[in-house]
């Protein structure tokens, strides 16, 4: 069992763990730390397989902004304050037990899958140098396409979160 | 027993099924929401691991683009939680039922 081996089993443990944490926790802000736990494990398994450049993005974007937009969102609102109604133990155990159903019929698919050993020779194939010239040889149009796509999606959200005028006078009046 | 591909397959499919009990059993709509992100970071596990096996750069170009994706659905998903929050007061998705009725 050599070095690989062993940060691989603990980056999946702590992976799993954390996302275990993330839907048992009751208090909305620890759920996203252990989110947040988790999407570092995440990033660890890239960097053992030599995916730097997603590595790093990972970070940046996950950890970095989408997660602080939902924690700004949950002080936002107030919901540290642990107020969620929970649903009904039947509901509850419904949605594990189809969860696992789920689990089981994809593990029942996948179990007879040949086990392709990872290659550890190709080292170069996540750096960005070579993901750079793939991204713009190949995938100019999706390129240029996602940044319609964030332009869209920025005014989508300016426009649903701004206060309604005809609301607010309505409250007031 | 060295890591294989069998390991990536099952780690990503636990990851995937947490993520759907989740969204399963909880209430709170922003829960819901970072399940969903859980997914989806399992699918790009998947694909990142088959990108090493297979020595091709095109799936990790296709991560790059997921998580494109994802950070343009949170922005507009955040967006609508804080509008049904500013009109009801709460993010409990049992409430929003009325198309039921």
């Amino acid at each position: 069992m050599n070095i690989y081996d062993i940060l691989f089993w603990v980056l999946s443990a702590t992976a799993v763990g954390c996302a275990l944490g993330v839907i048992l926790s009751r208090n909305p802000v620890t759920s996203v730390l252990f989110l947040i736990l988790t999407f570092f494990s995440i990033s660890g398994h890239y960097l053992l397989m030599n995916a730097q450049f997603l590595a790093i993005v990972n970070i940046i974007v996950y950890a970095g902004a989408i997660m602080v937009l939902f924690l700004f969102v949950i002080m936002l609102m107030n919901l540290n304050a642990d107020v969620e109604p929970q649903k009904g133990q039947l509901v509850q155990l419904a949605g594990v037990i189809s969860g696992g159903v789920l689990f089981l019929v994809l593990l029942a698919a996948i179990k007879t899958a040949v086990p392709v050993t990872v290659d550890k020779t190709s080292i170069d194939i996540g750096l960005i140098a070579n993901l750079g010239k793939v991204l713009f040889k190949d995938y100019v149009l999706p390129f240029e396409i996602s940044s319609v796509l964030f332009l869209s999606s920025m005014v989508g959200a300016v426009v649903i979160g701004k206060k309604e005028d005809g609301v607010a006078a309505k409250a007031d009046a | 027993m060295p890591v294989t591909s069998t390991h990536y397959l099952f780690l990503s499919l636990l990851l995937f099924s947490i993520g759907i009990m989740g969204t399963l059993m909880r209430r709170n709509a922003i829960i819901i929401f970072m399940c969903i992100e859980l997914m989806l970071n399992a699918v790009n596990l998947l694909l990142v691991s088959f990108s090493k096996i297979y020595a091709d750069p095109n799936a990790q170009l296709f991560v790059f683009f997921i998580m494109v994706v994802a950070a343009a659905e949170v922005a507009v998903g955040l967006a609508i939680i804080v509008m049904m929050y500013r009109k009801v007061h709460s993010v409990d998705i049992n409430i929003l039922n009325r198309l039921k009725h």
